[in-house]
């Protein structure tokens, strides 16, 4: 068993429920892909299964254990062995992408040698292989300010994949890239996933991707799990009921009388 | 003459923040006991036009030229040791003081725990108080406990520019995005790793803007303690303005002043070297 939910919410810290009693079980080496409608609560799932936040109640147990009932030191060894592409990554803009990328065994090495690669980078073997099989070795030693933000996801993917973790997770990892560019890197990360073992779970706002890269799917709207079935069962009436949207289809009057009280400056 | 149109809802608070500074600020003047007309008195008219027209030529023998070398590298000195010893103290006060290294904010949205950020008050009094008294008094201090020379400017230097320091550090440190770092500690990173991939490249340009300017501070700094006997420039400029030699004192404000371009082009490079 790779990880298991069972009745995690999740509230933000302005008090949006993002996730109401989330039940979930991924077993080892899966697949799975996470659709729906914008704001409906992927990433607030997948931050939950990255062990980045708390739930607020139920319970989240990761690589079989329950990181939120470790010792800080021992949670943080925990989070070695898992890694979350971001979307749009957060990197610092004068980093060198090689630097980026080495910092994702930054769990795995001592303070001494993480400082080290700053000065000169330890592995640059290590980075270009994982950048080749995206596509940007050029890049090596570009800053990230100089990336794209197609390119800037291929560095998060990149720095993801040499962390190497058990548990893969990507958050809308191609949302920035043209059709072929994602579906080769999509590509990639199953085939990196299939011949190490990893379990990956993907969320995508493309369903035809979803369907054709993963073999199971979880559909995910107002914070509840709508599905979770093969992607073979994924019916079309299954994804008009998922991305229904009341509120695009007749979008309210706007108030008659707006009575607004300038804030004063 | 202000219709409905055209009125500003902000121009009323502004007109009476207006008002209020400079309520505020006239009482100021009073205290401080400025008054214009005592440079235009004839007296002292005529005693700093004496003093000021000796200014011209500087004085450049050979002699008093290696005297203001010597001072020169003896300030220079003063103020580069002291910002020394003033950063091993500052910078781990600045990270023990902001929340650069806070694990729990990765997971708490950015905001730290209660625990961490009690601890981190301590710190924060320490910098007060380091900042507090100004270095001429901490110089006049040691010129009693340790003589004089430089060594009392040194220190006056390395504990007020610590207390500097590290409180404009912290702030820096939290102000960069945080959100780097995050990743990187949700990632299972360590702290100091995390705050080096994650925040330094972007708070470097800004730390050494300020560390340089800092220094360019610690100059004139020990050139005013120089006045209570901590050595350097300050010391030789008192003696020439007690011997009315304004000659000398000329010579010796055309150096500072190449000492501050000099501070203001290095800090120009680096910038751009890191920008």
């Amino acid at each position: 068993m790779s990880l298991r939910l069972t009745g995690a919410s999740l509230q933000h810290g302005n008090g949006v429920q993002a996730l109401c009693d989330v039940d979930l079980s991924i077993t080892t080496g899966e697949r799975v892909a996470i659709i729906g409608p914008s704001g409906a609560g992927k990433s607030s799932l997948l931050s939950l299964l990255a062990s980045a936040l708390p739930p607020s109640s139920g319970s989240v147990e990761l690589l079989g254990e329950n990181p939120w009932q470790l010792s800080a030191r021992a949670r943080q060894r925990l989070r070695t062995r898992i890694s979350l592409i971001h979307q749009a990554p957060p990197l610092p803009p004068r980093q060198r992408v090689v630097t980026a990328v080495l910092a994702g065994k930054l769990g795995q090495w001592g303070l001494g040698k993480s400082l080290l690669n700053l000065l000169h980078p330890v592995d640059i073997p290590g980075a270009r292989a994982v950048l080749a099989r995206l596509d940007l070795t050029d890049k090596l030693f570009a800053q990230c300010q100089q990336l794209s933000g197609g390119q800037l996801q291929r560095v998060g993917i990149a720095r993801a994949l040499y962390q190497s973790p058990e548990l893969l997770l990507a958050d809308e990892p191609v949302s920035a890239m043209d059709p072929v560019l994602a579906g080769h890197t999509l590509n990639v990360l199953c085939r990196h996933a299939e011949t190490q073992g990893v379990t990956l779970i993907a969320s995508l706002h493309a369903v035809e991707l979803a369907l054709a890269h993963f073999p199971r799917i979880i559909g995910v709207r107002a914070g509840r799990i709508a599905f979770d079935c093969p992607a073979a069962e994924v019916t079309p009436q299954l994804l008009d009921a998922l991305y229904a949207n009341e509120q695009l289809v007749s979008p309210p009057a706007p108030a008659a009388t707006l009575s607004l009280q300038l804030p004063r400056c | 003459m202000l219709s409905r149109d055209t009125r500003d809802p902000a121009a009323l608070p502004r007109l009476l923040l207006t008002v209020l500074a400079i309520a505020l600020l006239w009482p100021g003047i009073q205290l401080a006991e400025l008054n214009p007309g005592v440079l235009i008195a004839g007296d002292s008219q005529s005693e700093m036009g004496h003093f000021v027209s000796a200014f011209w030529p500087p004085a450049h023998s050979p002699d008093f030229l290696q005297l203001l070398l010597d001072a020169t590298l003896q300030t220079l000195a003063i103020a580069t040791a002291g910002m020394a010893i003033a950063l091993l103290l500052a910078v781990p006060a600045a990270l023990a003081a902001s929340r650069a290294l806070s694990l729990s904010a990765a997971s708490r949205g950015g905001r730290p725990g209660a625990l961490g950020q009690a601890l981190r008050w301590p710190v924060r009094g320490l910098l007060i108080f380091l900042r507090s008294v100004p270095e001429i008094v901490w110089a006049l201090l040691f010129v009693r406990a340790v003589g004089l020379g430089p060594t009392a400017g040194v220190l006056a230097i390395a504990i007020t520019y610590a207390g500097m320091l590290g409180k404009v550090y912290a702030e820096i440190f939290e102000s960069v995005d945080q959100r780097p770092m995050h990743v990187l500690l949700q990632a299972g990173s360590g702290r100091l790793a995390a705050f080096a991939y994650g925040s330094l490249p972007n708070a470097a340009a800004e730390l050494t803007s300020y560390t340089v300017y800092r220094w360019e501070c610690a100059i004139r700094a020990s050139v005013v303690m120089g006045f209570v006997g901590a050595g350097g420039l300050g010391q030789q400029i008192d003696l020439s303005l007690r011997m009315f030699a304004g000659s000398e004192v000329a010579s010796m404000l055309l150096t500072f002043l190449l000492l501050v371009l000099l501070a203001d082009t290095l800090s120009r490079v680096l910038r751009g070297r890191l920008a």
